[in-house]
């Protein structure tokens, strides 16, 4: 199973967390003045890299804290974790470019 | 028109026959109705150094419990402890925190009923433990003292080391997880029957 590094408790089990979605979504400044498309936009709309993604994970089984993740979507390596107000940090991908098939190219 | 007091009983009463019958590597006793209260405090903090001086202690780091003193205390999360003491301190303590916080920002409350306790105790609890639990028990990577929230056969326990390379566990168990994981360490330490464990 894999190992996900709480920064609190160090590395548990995968099960013990659950997922919570790309990190860094603000909320709207002032909700009132988006239109429906950009309330959409907000709402359902989030990225889906090939590589180094944000994200936010709770240790819930543990010391029930949120925190974020740099994930490697491509590896599924945690590259790292970090606070939950914080800056995501640079990193570019530490894994082995994967195998691309042609037509099968990231976007970015 | 009367209110009944309802008859008070802990989680796991019942099993005390079944524990009886386990290998005597791996005696199982459950601690009724001990005081349980959660602290949310900044550490660090006014509040915080209140309750240590009212405690006499220091609450304890991550991963770590206190557990000199008559009230254990419980690492639970970065801001947040358990206090574990003798049966019926619950209304005692809550005023002595209470006081000794006063104005300052924090939070005790009552959870007493929240959780059960089971003691484990002989040379067996490591092995059978390692069988529904993550956790690496080797005294070099959680020596005595050591308190970790994390799974035990998929129930939520919070696991206390009280005796070296875990001879001697606390596990404190949600109540109404309380007899499923019985029945799972009863299950667990019957291969050990019979054997000079």
């Amino acid at each position: 199973m894999q190992l996900i590094a709480c920064p609190w408790c160090g590395e548990r089990e995968e099960i013990e967390f659950h997922y919570g979605g790309e990190a860094h979504i603000a909320y709207p400044e002032d909700p009132y003045a988006l239109d429906d498309e950009q309330w959409a936009q907000y709402v359902f709309f989030r990225d889906n890299p090939k590589g180094p993604f944000a994200e936010r994970w709770v240790h819930s089984a543990g010391c029930r804290r949120w925190f974020n993740a740099l994930r490697d979507t491509v590896t599924h390596e945690f590259l790292t974790v970090y606070g939950i107000g914080a800056e995501r940090p640079s990193h570019t991908s530490t894994a082995p470019a994967a195998p691309r098939a042609k037509g099968q190219e990231a976007s970015r | 028109m009367t209110v009944e007091t309802p008859i008070r009983f802990s989680p796991l009463s019942e099993w005390q026959d079944d524990f009886a019958q386990l290998p005597t590597g791996l005696q199982v006793r459950e601690l009724p109705y001990l005081t349980q209260l959660t602290l949310r405090v900044a550490p660090g903090s006014a509040a915080a150094k209140a309750v240590e001086s009212a405690l006499d202690i220091t609450l304890p780091g991550p991963l770590r419990a206190e557990l000199s003193g008559d009230v254990k205390v419980l690492w639970m999360g970065p801001d947040e402890w358990l206090l574990a003491a003798p049966e019926g301190l619950q209304d005692e303590l809550l005023a002595q925190l209470r006081s000794a916080i006063g104005d300052e920002f924090a939070a005790v409350t009552d959870v007493s009923a929240q959780r059960t306790t089971l003691a484990l105790s002989g040379h067996l609890v490591r092995e059978v433990l390692a069988q529904g639990c993550a956790i690496d028990l080797d005294p070099r990577a959680t020596p005595v003292g050591s308190c970790l929230t994390t799974l035990l056969a998929q129930a939520p326990i919070t696991l206390v080391v009280r005796g070296e390379g875990a001879s001697s566990v606390w596990l404190l168990v949600r109540s109404s997880f309380a007899s499923y994981l019985a029945t799972w360490l009863v299950d667990a330490g019957t291969e050990y029957r019979g054997s000079s464990g």
